[in-house]
């Protein structure tokens, strides 16, 4: 069947949804909302394109594609220290600071590309990640990985458990010593980080340079599948995949011949519409942490 | 706490709206110099291009050329309609990131009565008329979406923001003359009439911003449905159990805003910039920065009048800046640390309850 | 070791726009049981955040068993030995009982991760020890009030502490609960626990304690043996002046039947049945009090009757007419008056002036019409300052103050100021007079009172059994969504309804 040929595409196209999602997943249930993560994810990756086409003109060889990575993750992460500060100890309006940080990425990633390459795009390298024998990527790897480990730590470990606490009741949690605000940034740094590393992850996959479009609105989708994944990790997993292969359906579709006649537009519209169709559906009850966007007031109880 | 006559300058401008929306506008324009310098280019090139798109140049004969003067308020007009398109909802308690998709939708609706229908006198009319219902559609979905099964308008406007980019190439691909980069020309009677100065873009689009920015103010302040509008964004609850409507004020402000923004579209498709139609690859952004200009301009009218200006200064200068050097995309990065530092305003509030503390706790003391 | 487990020694403490804690000096003998109390508003609770480590004072120090601490946060509170039974608990929902008395302190195994069973064990042993009844495994969204109370007293036991302050421990109980919290202090003490008693509740500070200190307005007034003491002297020590417990009230008038309510069934948010046929009748001119413990269903009944929550069965006449399925506006034109629990969630726009909250409900109608059919809102002001004037309300800037601004019992006063102008006959009010000072209170009983002679008429839920028994001609116990009794002024005593709001839909008597 032609399907299973096209399950290495598909699952590389789900990676950095997922990555961003388990992200954006740590940082809900610390209690904060973090809109940011599509800007974030714009300058992980512009970052990681810069360096990784500067490394290998400079003859540094593959490894440099994990520090590439590495660096991206590290951008990202440093960005969102912006929002953590707003969101918990300036207790900004979280939606507000979020675009603002999407509003800058867009611009200070294109800034960096012109200053760098006098252009508004990044420049390609010549050899990205390839796949190995199983056809598939390194970033299907990285994101299962990313997968497991998120759900140890948070469930598993004393970590996870202050920081679950912080965002259900963050009163709670301080009344028994638990640093709140300590958490919280921790829930907003591994989001960033993990942004900036999936936003790595699609500009060394799925195409060869940095450019204003390259994100598309995929953080937000992450975003939604978080919601629509009930902020658990394999509910979050499964949003992912399904909004990930509706993304995907774009890609493989002219390798199906009753597919390619369809407008490609109309595989563009896919993700957004069923990404929008799964919010209505869940709209009833309310599986959000309890805490989750309100800041928290030390003294209120 | 009588304290008023005891506030010190510090203090006043705390207190003041206007002020923190000045100076945060300062602040951006601060860190965006820095940034200039430390990539070693001239600062003064970058404050070269903003000024001479408020003030215009010199003709080489003699004379002034008002040409940049014009371009700049051309911009200006779909700034202030996206600031208006953000500033509505924002006021009934919800957040309109959609006003990039909303503008998409009325661009492409004039962009079809355009063309698929022969040209008649005053068509342009029409054109900018659908452009604001499809707008209003577009908006008013989110908005019902949002009162009725309360799915976020933040992830919603978003995914409609994207539909409507894909959605516009499906339906522009179906006109006339249609390529894969654009379609036939615009027939004459669509394009709006220049205005003042005639070198540049700037229109007669222009009354119709000023009806948007008068029926706005009108709006709010003097009509029920801006009280209940502003009822609703204040405390929803005790909206609804003192039996307002919240659905009736999120949705119409919803398709109000998506009004706004669709008219932004149709005015910039029919400005003069686009002698032929156009079949979009992206987004122009004017939704976006939109969301800056209402939070500078603190959602009210003469805010997002100002603020939409001040935006449309920016934009102007964009090609000046690319021809001394300067990256465009500096003052993207400027509007965005303006988004970010407005988002802290919040944080003044704090600095301000820890500064009344503490006077509280010396008064106290001394007291005793 | 000093006779003293705790001493706060002149103990001064501010907040923006008020002195809570003025001077204040609590000394509580080693293992003894101490009544801290005051109404509403004395500084009872942020003198006990602060030995909590939740606040520190601006002046004053504290010693605890004779040494001189520092609380810094209630971390080192949990070093030195003490622990709080929170009033609102600080349980998160979709913990287990476990997990919850573990936060922070967790068992875990030689990898630094979670032991969860070791943990279960330990929280079973607790419970033993104590008589503390409680199922490890059980989420807290699924356990009862009274448990998740024992779930936070287990918190402070794991912690080894030898100070347990409870704050108003009882409102959320009860009277079956209340007297087992009691034997639960009891034990406590025999253990060499001490415990400190934040209420307002005279009956359980005689039940308990052995000493009480009172504070009034932020001051330390005094304290006394309690055994030596009566609940009038306790109660005019607290508000300091005789306190006059009961309200001047005129003899009942009932009109003709005005509100209807028969077989009502309520689902609240979640779809969890609150309401179960429920049926009540309400004549002109009467006070009918609900009374019951929180959470049996007061609140969704209300919002039934508002209109807020949908009906599921039954029906709801208001003067003969069928208000069951009516939007909250028609029920509002009907002359349904609603006053409610929650006064700044549902009650007030803090944002808007005076003027503009006093039109909420009739802002649309012609008379604040301007030119050209705009809204002329200096009409809103000559109704807000009218309101003003006649309700005593105190504002800084007359009819254009923000209703935020405004202190806790002006604001109820603005609400009901209100309702009143729009005439209703049925007017809903729940917990009029919570966390009001006593002038406000006064004033605002006195005006409900006002409007029952008027021809208006009143439901009234309230959770504190001394207003209803005061201001009620009728009253009606709910249990679990039903109305369990309901009985005429002076057939039936305090402790009789108390033990109805605790019985489970037994002996059911409508009013008819």
């Amino acid at each position: 069947m032609n399907i299973i040929h096209q399950i290495p595409t598909i699952l590389m196209i789900i990676a950095p949804i997922l990555i961003t999602a388990i992200g954006g997943m740590f940082t809900e249930r610390s209690g904060v909302v973090n809109i940011a993560l599509e800007g974030l994810m714009g300058l992980g990756a512009c970052t990681t394109a810069c360096c990784y086409t500067l490394m290998e003109g400079a003859g540094y060889g593959r490894y440099s594609l994990v520090i590439a990575l590495l660096f991206g993750a590290f951008i990202g992460c440093l960005f969102s220290v912006i929002h953590a500060t707003a969101a918990i100890d300036l207790k900004a309006d979280q939606t507000i600071s979020g675009t603002g940080i999407n509003l800058l990425a867009d611009g200070l990633t294109i800034f960096i590309a012109q200053i760098l390459f006098h252009s508004d795009r990044t420049r390609e390298y010549k050899l990205g990640m390839l796949p190995d024998k199983l056809g598939l990527y390194p970033t299907v790897y990285i994101s299962l990985m990313v997968v497991i480990i998120g759900w140890y730590v948070l469930f598993k470990t004393p970590f996870g458990m202050h920081l679950r606490a912080c965002g259900e009741h963050p009163a709670a949690a301080d009344s028994v010593g638990i640093n709140v605000r300590k958490m919280r940034y921790a829930g907003v740094l591994i989001s960033g980080a993990l942004a900036g590393l999936s936003g790595g992850c699609i500009v060394l996959t799925q195409t060869i340079q940095y450019t204003s479009g390259t994100i598309g609105g995929r953080g937000f989708i992450a975003l939604a599948a978080v919601s629509f994944g009930r902020w658990t990790p394999l509910g979050v997993t499964g949003a992912a995949i399904l909004f990930g292969g509706m993304q995907a359906m774009g890609v493989i579709a002219t390798s199906f011949p009753f597919l390619s006649h369809i407008q490609s537009e109309y595989f563009n519209i896919l993700p957004y519409a069923v990404t929008l169709i799964a919010l209505i559906l869940t709209s009833g009850r309310d599986y959000a942490p309890q805490a989750n966007g309100i800041p928290y007031e030390k003294g209120a109880s | 706490m009588q304290n008023e006559n005891n506030d010190s300058f510090v203090d006043r401008i705390l207190e003041s709206e206007v002020m923190t929306s000045i100076l945060v506008v300062i602040l951006g324009f601060l860190c965006g110099t820095l940034i200039i310098i430390a990539v070693g280019k001239n600062p003064s090139d970058m404050f070269g291009s903003i000024f001479d798109s408020m003030i215009g140049i010199p003709k080489r004969k003699g004379g002034w050329n008002y040409r940049y003067i014009g371009e700049t308020l051309a911009y200006s007009m779909p700034f202030i309609l996206c600031g208006l398109s953000m500033g509505l909802p924002a006021r009934v308690g919800l957040f309109n990131i959609g006003a990039e998709g909303q503008y998409i939708m009325g661009m492409t609706a004039a962009q079809s009565v355009a063309l698929w229908m022969s040209p008649f006198g005053g068509q342009w009319i029409l054109c900018l008329l659908v452009a604001v219902l499809a707008g209003a559609i577009w908006g008013g979905i989110v908005g019902v979406l949002k009162a009725k099964y309360n799915v976020s308008e933040v992830v919603a406007t978003i995914m409609m923001n994207y539909i409507a980019l894909y959605g516009s190439r499906l339906i522009c691909f179906t006109q006339p003359g249609a390529t894969t980069y654009n379609t036939a020309a615009l027939p004459q009677t669509v394009l709006l009439d220049k205005f003042l100065i005639k070198t540049s873009n700037f229109n007669i689009g222009v009354f119709f911003v000023l009806i948007a920015v008068l029926s706005y103010w009108f709006v709010m302040n003097k009509t029920r449905l801006g009280y209940m509008m502003r009822a609703t964004g204040y405390n929803k609850n005790t909206a609804k159990c003192c039996g307002i409507s919240t659905i009736k004020s999120i949705t119409t402000s919803m398709a109000m805003a998506g009004a706004f923004a669709g008219l932004a579209g149709a005015l910039v498709l029919l400005g003069g910039a686009f002698p032929i139609g156009r079949i979009i690859t992206g987004m122009d952004n004017y939704g976006f920065m939109g969301i800056a200009v209402s939070l500078v301009g603190n959602n009210t009218a003469i805010g997002n009048l100002l603020a939409g200006l001040l935006f449309g200064v920016l934009k102007q200068s964009q090609s000046l800046m690319q021809g001394r050097n300067i990256p465009k995309e500096i003052t993207y990065i400027i509007q965005g640390l303006i988004v970010i530092f407005i988002s802290l305003r919040s944080g003044l509030v704090l600095y301000k309850q820890y500064r009344n503390k503490k006077k509280l706790k010396k008064e106290v003391l001394a007291n005793k | 070791m000093s006779e003293y487990a705790i001493e706060m020694l002149g103990i001064t403490k501010t907040f923006p726009g008020i002195i809570a804690n003025d001077n204040v000096t609590l000394q509580v003998k080693n293992n003894e049981v101490h009544a801290l109390l005051g109404e509403n508003g004395a500084g009872k609770s942020t003198l006990m955040s602060i030995l909590f480590g939740a606040y520190s004072p601006d002046a004053g120090k504290i010693k605890i068993f004779g040494n001189e601490v520092n609380i810094k946060n209630p971390t080192v509170a949990t070093t030195l030995g003490i622990g709080m039974v929170h009033q609102h608990f600080k349980l998160v929902h979709n913990y287990t009982v476990t997990e919850n008395i573990v936060l922070g302190r967790e068992p875990r195994n030689r990898f630094g991760m979670l032991n969860l069973s070791i943990a279960e064990k330990k929280v079973q042993a607790l419970s033993d020890a104590y008589g503390l009844k409680v199922d490890p495994k059980a989420k807290i969204d699924d356990i009862t009030v009274g448990q998740q109370q024992r779930v936070e007293i287990l918190k402070t036991l794991y912690s080894n502490s030898q100070i347990i302050i409870f704050d108003e421990p009882t409102a959320v109980l009860t009277p079956q609960e209340v007297d087992e919290l009691m034997e639960i202090i009891r034990k406590l003490k025999a253990e060499g626990k001490t415990i400190v008693l934040i209420t307002h509740k005279l009956k359980e500070i005689k039940a308990v304690s052995d000493q009480c200190s009172v504070l009034r307005r932020g001051k330390y007034i005094g304290t006394v043996q309690v055994a030596d003491v009566s609940e009038e002297d306790l109660a005019s020590m607290m508000v300091g002046r005789a306190v006059k417990f009961k309200t001047q009230k005129n003899p009942v008038h009932l009109g003709k039947k005005v509100l209807d309510l028969q077989h009502l069934s309520i689902l609240d948010q979640n779809g969890n049945p609150k309401i179960k046929d429920l049926s009540l009748e309400l004549r002109a001119g009467e006070i009918l009090g609900i009374a019951g413990v929180d959470g049996n269903g007061q609140s969704e009944l209300l919002m039934g009757l508002c209109g807020l929550l949908p009906v599921q069965e039954g029906t709801i006449s208001l003067n003969g007419v069928d208000i069951t399925h009516m939007t909250v506006l028609q029920r509002i034109e009907k002359g349904l008056g609603y006053v409610p629990e929650d006064r700044q969630k549902y009650g007030l726009i803090k944002e808007f002036s005076l003027s503009e909250n006093a039109v909420l409900k009739d802002f649309y109608k012609p008379q604040y019409n301007g030119k050209f059919h705009t809204l002329d809102q200096s009409k809103f002001k000559d109704i807000a300052t009218e309101e003003i004037k006649e309700f005593d309300i105190r504002t800084a800037l007359g009819a254009d103050t923000q209703a935020g601004s405004l202190s806790g019992g002006n604001q109820q006063k603005a609400i009901i100021a209100r309702e009143v102008s729009l005439n209703p006959h049925v007017l809903l009010v729940a917990q009029p007079t919570r966390g009001l000072d006593v002038g406000a209170i006064e004033f605002i009983r006195n005006r409900l009172l006002q409007e029952r002679d008027k021809g208006t008429a009143i439901i009234l839920v309230s959770f504190e059994l001394d207003e209803i028994m005061n201001l009620c001609d009728t009253i009606a116990t709910i249990s679990n969504g039903q109305i369990v009794g309901v009985f005429k002024e002076g057939e039936v005593s305090e402790e009789q309804i108390g033990l109805m709001m605790a019985s489970s839909g037994k002996g059911e008597n409508d009013a008819k």
